[in-house]
């Protein structure tokens, strides 16, 4: 009997993590043929990303043959050799630029969200699509303008100029999903607490923080993901000492020639931080990219 | 300034009315200040600036031929056959991938609509090709999978082939026989995701109870989707297509990395062109017209986004 259960424990335990994003049970079953289908596609989209880890983890002599060798002996070689090729000061930056702009982000949207939702000022949706707007404009249009005053700011090759940049660029997806998680904070027990005489530091602490709480952290992730990934900007203005991950991918290739093994040890752990933050968000990663428009 | 009705909590005390108001709505207005005078300095700014150097003759390897001279840089742009090419190679490019990467996602979302085994672990796997770094997918595309010796692509061919008995697989050159496909299919691969995210949103937000009345009434599954879902989905379509469209405009990694713009100039895009233009012929004065010209395109696309964000944000506001 126990030991029936403890062998029968795996298995549910299994079929409800499976379970688990069938988030209403009264969704109908894909058809077997559907479902391989369904799984066929998935793989056919996961390839590339399993073959870039696969190869990471191969030497190069494994890694350049034709068909390819999918049984290969794993090593770790290739990270050691990016480590010792000082790929590290390049995550700095990128951690740098990606994690200041983002705390920066947060300080300016969210009282700015704070102003369109709760205490909203008039013409607030005015407001709104200002922010939107300046999130349609290509950034490639404002690089000319920003590289001449960067120069005469002797700012080039400067995290902080790359820190500016996307704080600016994040903004306004910030302002947008701020405002919709914090719309949710019911406004009745607002009003309570402003009759019973709660002061500010109270009904942001007690009433606003446990509903936006879930926001901040989806919206930091978001802004989070835009930075680190960002190349054109950092590709443009920084030479030596402020280059990001993307910068030292590129200039990698060159400097190096083709080193596939390694090529895909770089690309893997450069993309790992965006990877898993993209899977923690993954339930607001949708929100976040339509801007709030989509939940 | 206009003068609505106050909102009533901050109704002022009758004595001084207008002062108590002003302060009242200079109090709401505070907390937003330092972020809307940010983004005024940091991107409205830029692009005056874009517009002043756009009617310069300005090329900083002659310094001492700096001038004005009007519109003739927009007559540069709107006649040069580069950036013809250019406009035209990035039409083709963002209408391709928005539009294969829409259907794909379409698909997809509609098989993760229902129920199968594993369908949570598909869906994180299916993300994933989003979340690679745009330059690294650029660079995993062009050695790892397109390399004509070692490519992914033709080690499978040639896998297949040998399967077959045959002795060796083709050894294609895909960057170089099929630039702007090469280009494509990686941004494809990685835009697939974000319009499979968009839709499957629109799929379960759809209300159960019409589908189910479908169903009693015994509407076939094609007609239950064409007249239930599709209307449906339109206005998650429209926000995916122009979302989509802002985004892949912009498109410089992939080209920067994959192609180059090349062979020749087969690839290149306009936001390539212009950085070509700026960093290699250092022409400020027509890469700046280029530039607005590039802005001027995308507020037309962006007048229709933010009318279709601008409707379903009106319904989540009404409800």
């Amino acid at each position: 009997m126990t030991a029936h259960a403890a062998v029968a424990a795996p298995g549910t335990r299994l079929k409800k993590l499976l379970r688990r994003h069938d988030d209403h049970a009264g969704t109908p079953r894909l058809s077997p043929g559907w479902t391989f289908v369904a799984w066929l596609a998935t793989l056919a989209f996961f390839a590339p990303v399993a073959w870039m880890v696969l190869t990471s983890f191969h030497q190069e002599a494994d890694a350049a043959t034709n068909p390819p060798s999918l049984l290969a002996p794993l090593t770790y070689d290739q990270y050691k050799l990016l480590f010792s090729r000082d790929i590290t000061p390049f995550l700095l930056n990128s951690a740098m630029a990606s994690v200041i702009s983002t705390l920066l982000v947060l300080a300016l949207a969210v009282p700015t969200a704070y102003a369109l939702s709760i205490k909203p000022v008039r013409k607030w949706t005015d407001v709104m699509f200002f922010f939107l707007s300046t999130k349609f404009l290509p950034a490639i249009a404002a690089l000319l303008p920003v590289y001449l005053i960067v120069k005469d700011a002797g700012m080039l090759d400067n995290v902080w100029t790359l820190i500016v940049l996307y704080t600016a660029m994040n903004l306004p997806i910030a302002v947008w999903m701020m405002r919709s998680f914090l719309a949710e904070v019911p406004k009745e027990i607002l009003e309570a607490a402003e009759v019973d005489g709660a002061g500010l530091p109270t009904v942001l602490l007690r009433i606003v923080a446990p509903v936006a709480m879930p926001g901040l952290a989806a919206t930091s992730l978001i802004c989070f993901i835009f930075s680190w990934n960002e190349f054109m900007f950092a590709v443009n203005l920084t030479a030596t000492q402020a280059s990001t991950a993307p910068v030292f991918l590129v200039g990698f290739i060159t400097s190096e020639g083709l080193f596939l093994a390694r090529l895909c040890a770089a690309a893997t752990l450069v993309s790992l931080p965006v990877l898993i933050a993209g899977f923690a968000a993954q339930d607001k990663l949708v929100r976040g990219l339509s801007l709030g428009a989509v939940k | 300034m206009t003068t609505l009705t106050a909102p009533p909590e901050t109704a002022p005390p009758p004595s001084r009315p207008r002062t108590s108001n002003r302060v009242s709505r200079w109090k709401r207005r505070i907390p937003l200040l330092p972020a809307l005078v940010f983004t005024i300095a940091v991107t409205q700014l830029p692009f005056v600036a874009t517009l002043v150097i756009s009617t310069f003759q300005w090329n900083i390897l002659k310094p001492g031929d700096r001038h004005f001279v009007g519109l003739s840089n927009f007559e540069f742009v709107f006649t040069d056959e580069r950036l013809r090419n250019a406009v035209l190679n990035t039409v083709v490019l963002t209408a391709s991938v928005v539009l294969i990467s829409v259907v794909l996602g379409l698909g997809l979302a509609m098989l993760l609509d229902r129920r199968f085994v594993g369908r949570g672990l598909a869906r994180t796997m299916l993300i994933a090709p989003f979340l690679v770094m745009p330059v690294a997918a650029a660079l995993l595309w062009k050695h790892a999978i397109y390399n004509p010796d070692y490519g992914l692509l033709n080690g499978t061919l040639n896998a297949v082939y040998r399967l077959f008995g045959a002795s060796n697989g083709p050894t294609i050159d895909w960057v170089s026989s099929y630039p702007m496909p090469a280009v494509v299919a990686s941004l494809v691969w990685q835009w697939t995701p974000f319009m499979m995210l968009i839709l499957l949103a629109g799929l379960q937000a759809q209300p159960g109870d019409v589908l189910e009345a479908a169903k009693v009434d015994g509407a076939s599954a094609m007609a239950t989707f064409r007249h239930i879902t599709l209307p449906h989905l339109r206005q998650y379509i429209e926000l995916g297509v122009l979302l989509g469209t802002i985004y892949v405009v912009q498109t410089f990694d992939a080209v920067y990395t994959i192609t180059q713009g090349g062979p020749g100039s087969q690839t290149t895009n306009l936001p390539y062109e212009i950085y070509l233009t700026m960093f290699r012929k250092y022409e400020y004065g027509q890469a700046a017209a280029a530039g607005v010209v590039v802005v001027l395109g995308s507020i037309v696309i962006a007048t229709f986004a933010l009318r279709t964000i601008a409707s379903l944000f009106r319904e989540e506001v009404s409800r």
